[in-house]
């Protein structure tokens, strides 16, 4: 391994962490005045012109409240929650591809920190393990509304992910690929994924919105039954951190979504562009599909009541995961007979050509040109 | 000792570590929180061997779901030193002879295995996805299969038993 490189990674790796927590940061100033433009409020509108300096006067805010931490409370859990929270929301931004390569100081700058082959699978890892922030806050602060409120949370955790993850399933049958530099590669111009799988996209955004904790299913700070939920007994910079965590995960998710469905970097008419020019617009693309999603998301929240709980679960297994297995199961059998599994010359094709033969031709060009690009 | 060598000793020390507190946790949650760490060290392992599918796929199910169950069930119960269930000397002579019995399973399991040079770990293309796909549907396909048949039978079995339980009450 050469210098440059871990040099330009580390410089890659705080950039997108500062990005990360900058979005973030700016995404509760969104989400009020979003909810203020559909409530017919003007929103906050104090701190600096618009209010635009109102997230930052609130992050002091939460910085100089008292740090408190409830008698029976067990200290290092307590303490552990939030972190844990936190670490697991800013890990899953390491895989996501954010913008075509750079180039910069004679160096080719991949704007993607590691492309490992198996990204997507790593998404669902840490998308997985994000509910043990919850749990173990919920569970350390001794408090039995903060314990439902964990309970709660895992179980529509582990109740969504398996949709979600059987629709994820579709799209890499679809592409052949779990890198998901590849998958974004694939869907090159406007050969976006969307257009292929649409019901897919409809499960795997239900589950990411669930995933995120946020309404109409964010049964686990339901404050009309739980009090505050989860960080009932929270407060300071611990509460500011489980907030914080939320909105980082709803920037992720909605990068994953992106990446994923809608051509991640990728535009209409991106061939007339090459190089820095291209790089400079993929990522701006790619930015500007992720907050349009922060904000329909947003808007879903301030739209639709939140769910009883029985309907949350009635959602997820007898409506989400039957509606993904069917949808995988159409995929499969498309894909298998414009293969020719069930002709019988298929017996002689091998098994490369068959992979190849499952995608439409853009996508083949694609891949094709990825390898020469990793072969370089 | 290379960087490789130390990067791998610190782990596996860690590793070790880690699962004797999963024992030796005096509180079930403490426990299970150990456990999970355990997983996530063995994942680390599984990196180090160049097996990456294998890593992520263990923190997916065994970290992300398994042991959110565990927890799940462990809040639940309140667990404590006072209302700890006593065990007899009986279980306790049994729980003994099976964990014995494992042990020289994986011990006669281990015996003949080939412990690879470190610089040879990076290399190994076993664990990549393509590689591991094509082993299980060719070599392994009927282990593999008998496998998953195990699970449907027991995710039926369960469904049985959730189902039947509802019958009584009504």
């Amino acid at each position: 391994m050469d210098t440059g490189l871990l040099i330009e990674k580390t410089i890659l790796v705080v950039v997108i962490f500062a990005i990360t927590l900058f979005i973030a940061t700016y995404q509760t100033y969104m989400e009020r005045k979003v909810a203020a433009w559909l409530q017919d409020r003007v929103g906050p509108d104090r701190a600096g012109p618009f209010g635009i300096l109102q997230p930052i006067a609130d992050a002091g805010k939460m910085f100089f409240k008292e740090d408190f931490i409830p008698a029976n409370a067990d200290k290092w859990l307590f303490i552990m929650g939030p972190g844990i929270a936190m670490f697991t929301a800013s890990m899953t931004g390491a895989v996501i591809p954010w913008g075509p390569p750079l180039e910069m100081f004679g160096r080719t700058v991949v704007l993607q920190v590691a492309d490992i082959n198996i990204g997507i699978l790593f998404i669902m890892g840490f998308a997985s393990i994000g509910v043990y922030g919850i749990m173990i806050g919920g569970w350390a602060s001794n408090n039995k509304f903060s314990l439902f409120a964990a309970i709660r949370a895992s179980s529509q955790m582990i109740s969504y992910e398996l949709a979600m993850g059987i629709s994820i399933i579709t799209l890499v049958l679809m592409s052949g690929s779990l890198s998901l530099g590849e998958i974004v590669q694939q869907q090159h111009g406007m050969n976006w994924n969307i257009l292929y799988q649409p019901v897919a996209f409809i499960v795997f955004f239900i589950c990411s919105i669930a995933e995120c904790n946020r309404a109409p299913f964010d049964l686990a700070e339901c404050e009309s039954e739980l009090i505050g939920g989860y960080h009932t007994e929270y407060g300071s910079m611990k509460l500011g951190f489980f907030l914080f965590a939320e909105y980082v995960n709803l920037f992720i998710s909605s990068a994953v979504i992106s990446a994923l469905f809608f051509g991640g970097y990728n535009f209409p008419g991106m061939d007339h562009f090459s190089g820095n020019a291209l790089a400079i617009l993929g990522t701006a693309a790619f930015f500007a599909k992720i907050i349009f999603f922060i904000f329909v998301i947003m808007w879903i929240r301030w739209t639709l009541p939140r769910f009883r709980y029985d309907q949350l679960m009635h959602l997820g297994w007898k409506k989400l995961i039957p509606i993904a297995m069917i949808n995988l199961l159409i995929t499969a059998v498309v894909i298998g007979f414009n293969s020719g599994w069930f002709t019988k010359k298929s017996a002689k094709v091998k098994q490369t050509e068959k992979s190849v033969a499952m995608m439409p031709k853009a996508k083949v060009d694609a891949q094709a040109n990825y390898k020469i690009n990793f072969n370089n | 000792m290379s960087s490789l060598e130390i990067i791998a000793t610190v782990l596996g020390g860690l590793t070790i570590g880690s699962a004797l507190m999963v024992v030796l946790s005096p509180h079930p949650v403490r426990s299970v929180l150990y456990l999970i760490l355990t997983f996530f060290l063995i994942s680390g392992n599984y990196i180090l061997m160049n097996a990456q599918f294998i890593a992520v796929v263990n923190i997916i199910v065994y970290a992300g779901a398994i042991m959110v169950l565990f927890l799940f069930v462990l809040m639940l119960l309140n667990l404590s030193k006072d209302n700890e269930p006593k065990s007899s000397i009986k279980m306790k002579i049994a729980a003994t002879f099976a964990g014995g019995a494992l042990l020289t399973v994986l011990i006669a399991a281990l015996k003949d295995s080939v412990i690879l040079p470190k610089t040879e770990m990076l290399e190994n293309q076993q664990g990549m996805v393509e590689n591991l796909g094509q082993l299980l549907f060719t070599k392994y396909v009927l282990p593999f299969e008998m496998s998953s048949i195990l699970f449907i039978a027991a995710m039926v079995g369960a469904v049985l038993l959730a189902k039947r339980e509802k019958q009584i009450i009504e």
